[in-house]
């Protein structure tokens, strides 16, 4: 019974914490207090928290040694995923830029 | 006692199971590099959403097109079945009931059906309004990367159909937990994809 308590309290954990970055990254855009720019790097921010909260409470993925592997993939992913995403915005904008 | 427990992502079953699963490590881990290279597919469809953002070609415009209000709606509902799927698991895990089972699954089954019917709705709208795939460049990335999203929560609640009839007919064996399992880690897997989907789409949109 303790186990499920705790268990239950890190999704209801993790819950409460995605709806309060979500319900932030909202206020953020419907009552904004910065330029746009700004705006945009406390949303995409606040969304990255979001992300990682989700990871850890609902995914389960932690530093712990049972899930390490998983942890390895998803930070190989993580690595992918940047190389990939930003490789393609420098050389997009870039043509964009030439061809203006 | 000292039974070894099974390491994997999402929630382990070692501590009730009676059968340890040697397959559900690697099994899980299997499921895991299919949502890691999922998640590289999307996250190269919003790279090029990124880049034709501008690209609207005299045509609709993202804030004119993307409405903050059904985004809010659509958040809360994939994230609170995001929360209802875990307890489905924690249900599977300690009640072993098919009715507690069935009846957490079955709300998720809900709220992923009106988050589909309300993002319908939304593109119905955007289709009406002149918003189509081939208008712009910016609207061709949009429909490529926001409702290839809404196929995977559709094959997700079909998914789920399929999991409470393998419950219905087996029970809790060592197989439909383990499926029961996957399909927890891939609709968790879709609420951070649509914590993504939010904030490049429908906040950026609406920057002062």
């Amino acid at each position: 019974m303790n186990d499920r308590r705790r268990e239950t309290l890190t999704y209801l954990t993790g819950f409460m914490l995605a709806l309060a970055l979500t319900l932030a990254a909202f206020a953020a855009v419907h009552w904004p207090v910065a330029s746009a720019g700004t705006t945009l790097a406390i949303i995409l921010g606040l969304g990255l928290v979001q992300v990682v909260v989700q990871f850890r409470c609902f995914l389960h993925i932690s530093l712990a040694r049972s899930s390490r592997d998983d942890l390895l993939l998803v930070l190989f992913s993580t690595l992918i995923v940047t190389l990939m995403v930003s490789g393609t915005l420098v050389i997009l904008f870039n043509l964009r830029e030439r061809m203006m | 006692m000292s039974e070894p427990s099974l390491q994997h992502a999402g929630i382990n079953m070692g501590g009730t199971e009676n059968r340890p699963d040697a397959n559900a490590e690697s099994g899980i881990f299997g499921f895991w590099i299919f949502l890691m290279s999922d998640a590289v597919i999307f996250a190269l469809l919003f790279a090029i959403y990124g880049t034709a953002l501008a690209a609207t070609a005299g045509g609709p415009t993202p804030a004119r097109e993307f409405k903050l209000d059904s985004a809010l709606a659509e958040t809360l509902l994939l994230l609170t079945s995001s929360l209802t799927i875990g307890l489905t698991v924690l249900a599977m895990k300690y009640d072993e009931t098919r009715r507690a089972v069935l009846a957490w699954m079955g709300l998720t089954f809900v709220l992923g059906i009106a988050f589909l019917a309300l993002e319908g709705h939304d593109l119905a709208t955007m289709f009406a309004d002149g918003a189509y795939p081939t208008r712009s460049a910016f609207l061709s990335a949009f429909f490529a990367l926001v409702p290839l999203h809404g196929i995977h929560v559709l094959a997700g609640c079909v998914w789920m159909l399929v999991m409470a009839a393998q419950i219905g007919a087996y029970g809790f064996d060592a197989r439909v937990r383990i499926n029961v399992l996957r399909l927890s880690l891939f609709w968790h897997f879709l609420d951070v994809i649509w914590i993504a989907i939010l904030s490049v789409v429908y906040l950026q949109a609406h920057l002062p």
